[in-house]
């Protein structure tokens, strides 16, 4: 695959010196969904901010369909849409004129149609003389994505999208999201939601303190965060574990009472039920066995809290 | 070079004044004729003429040039300082527009109101100055168009630099004002004694509103051609520090 947008060592301090982006290097491939997951403060807006002209970065490098972000900025930002975080609308603009305007302001001619088509999918259509002081927070974040998709960008940023969105602005959006993608649109998306991650995208980037630490395809991910963990409550403690068990890379409790075996859909390590042939077989008797399907969220916490 | 987005931003501008037209136009239209009721009241003892021209009459290039200054300042300077405010600037930053068109169209915006608002305030002081006689009817026209441009882009430059609505109204009523009533707008400052005579030949206001008579009566406190030069100079200072501002992203980006 083509990446479209490419960071390289992409810094970024702050006047106040918060080191919002350590270097970040990304590539985001031609058409995919690429979720950005990562907890509040991580750098999410800051990378999103700097790859659209909004804030300086302090070093690196962007391009955008190869071209520089800041000496090609008139073809990078023409070709990118951005819905922000914050809800910052006008007011006394009907939501019609603002659709419009942003067209202009992107350097499209005017083409009501196309407004109109987005309005549309937005539900928005009904409202398009409404003026946007009168809508409610769910309406004028739909109005920001209208805004964002007036100028038929090729990029499409939606910078946590779904925080305080209802059910039925959720659902609209994903629909709006599967087909832009299938027009061929660039999505990336942040979010500290792991369903979200989970629904949407192609791939995941987790994020966390200004660092990408891991990207990877959302099945792949899904398939090593998914795995089931059986947990073994032995009868008598173990000091340490035998040599005969190191195919399953067990862990052991500090009491020497839980032996924790991850299942590995991979089929990479030894399986369960070898494994509970083997343990009597050398005579480890256990009272309780239970197994729990470890999250996205617990791995996520794991591979955060790894770094602290 | 991006039109649409000159125009775009140019055609919401003008909206929000067309949307806002009763505290565009109609308030320095009354605050205009006010001055005329007032210093029309004051003059039966004060000087009835001023350098042979009638009192009302000489007053209204000053007091077209006093709404010229602080409505540009203010128009212009809200216009870029509310999205700020608001946090819709995001749109324009990272919108494919450059410096220049975002002042062409802010500017633009905010001039064409000014000049509007001057061609107004000088219909109404037919009303109150009938026989009042413009001698160089295309440089007052020049004049006007070329103060509120200039007016517009610092008021721009202060909109950009301002932190809250405080430092918006700051320059315009705390420095603008005084300097334009002490500038000559109600009196001629060769009346003045010294040493306010000298002293007032560094207040800019005096060049501008000295021009701006002089394309009325043929006669100002300065030559004209400073006048010129001073207006076109100060439009080239504030060029040089918005293009600053703009290489820079100073207080616009972080
Ligand atoms: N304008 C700013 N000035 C100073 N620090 C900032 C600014 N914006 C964000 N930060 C800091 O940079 C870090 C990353 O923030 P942000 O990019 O907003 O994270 P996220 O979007 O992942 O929640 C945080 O520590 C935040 O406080
Ligand atoms: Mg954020």
């Amino acid at each position: 695959m083509a990446s479209i947008i490419s960071v390289k060592g992409l810094t970024k301090t702050y006047d106040t010196g918060v080191e919002a982006l350590k270097p970040v290097d990304l590539e985001v491939e031609k058409g995919e969904i690429l979720a950005l997951l990562g907890p509040n403060g991580a750098g999410k807006t800051t990378l999103i901010a700097i790859i659209c002209g909004i804030v300086n970065p302090s070093g690196g490098k962007v391009t955008v369909d190869g071209y520089d972000i800041i000496d090609d900025y008139r073809k990078t930002r023409a070709m990118i849409g951005l819905v922000p975080q914050e809800l910052a609308t006008e007011a006394f603009e009907t939501v019609w004129s603002v659709a419009s305007f942003s067209r202009g302001l992107f350097g499209k001619a005017p083409n009501p149609a196309h407004i109109e088509k987005v309005l549309k999918s937005l539900s928005l259509w009904d409202k398009r003389k409404d003026k946007i002081m009168t809508l409610s927070g769910g309406m004028k974040r739909r109005v920001l994505i209208a805004k964002a998709l007036s100028h038929e960008p090729r990029i499409l940023f939606l910078d946590e999208p779904t925080a305080g969105v209802d059910v039925e602005l959720r659902k609209d959006m994903w629909q709006v999201v599967r087909e832009l993608r299938d027009d061929g649109v660039t999505i990336i998306l942040t979010t500290h939601y792991i369903e979200e991650a989970e629904e949407m995208a192609d791939r995941v980037a987790v994020i966390n303190k200004g660092e990408i630490i891991l990207i990877e395809d959302k099945d792949v991910l899904m398939r090593k965060l998914g795995r089931k963990q059986l947990v073994l409550h032995l009868q008598k403690p173990l000091k340490s574990i035998p040599a005969a068990l190191k195919p399953w890379h067990l862990a052991l409790s500090e009491d020497g009472l839980t032996l924790t075996f991850l299942f590995d859909p991979e089929g990479e390590r030894a399986g369960a039920a070898p494994l509970l042939r083997k343990l009597d077989e050398l005579k480890i008797a256990f009272d309780d066995i239970s197994t729990s399907q470890k999250s996205l969220e617990d791995i996520f916490v794991g591979l955060v809290s790894d770094r602290t | 070079m991006n039109l649409y987005a000159v125009a775009a931003i140019y055609r919401f501008e003008m909206n929000r004044t067309f949307r806002t037209l009763w505290q565009s136009i109609v308030s320095p239209v009354v605050s205009t004729s006010l001055y005329f009721v007032v210093f029309g009241a004051v003059r039966a003892g004060g000087p009835s003429e001023i350098d042979g021209m009638p009192y009302g009459a000489f007053i209204v290039p000053g007091l077209i040039m006093l709404s010229l200054f602080t409505q540009s300042i203010f128009n212009a300077s809200f216009a870029i300082f509310f999205p700020k405010f608001i946090g819709t600037i995001y749109e324009l930053l990272s919108a494919p527009v450059s410096f220049v068109e975002v002042i062409m169209a802010y500017v633009g915006a905010a001039a064409t109101k000014s000049v509007m608002l001057g061609l107004i305030i000088l219909a109404t002081a037919f009303v109150f100055a009938p026989h009042l006689a413009i001698l160089h009817p295309l440089l007052m026209l020049v004049f006007l168009v070329l103060t509120s441009l200039s007016f517009s882009l610092f008021g721009f430059i202060i909109g950009v630099l301002s932190k809250n609505f405080e430092e918006i109204q700051f320059i315009p009523m705390l420095i603008v004002t005084p300097m334009t009533f002490l500038g000559g707008a109600f009196y001629s400052i060769t009346k003045l004694p010294q040493p306010w005579q000298t002293i007032s030949h560094f207040n800019p206001a005096v060049y501008l509103i000295s021009g701006f008579r002089w394309t009325f009566f043929g006669k100002g406190d300065v030559p004209v051609i400073w006048s010129l030069a001073f207006i076109f100079g100060f439009f080239a200072v504030c060029l040089v520090i918005v293009s600053w501002i703009f290489k820079t992203g100073y207080k616009i980006k972080v």
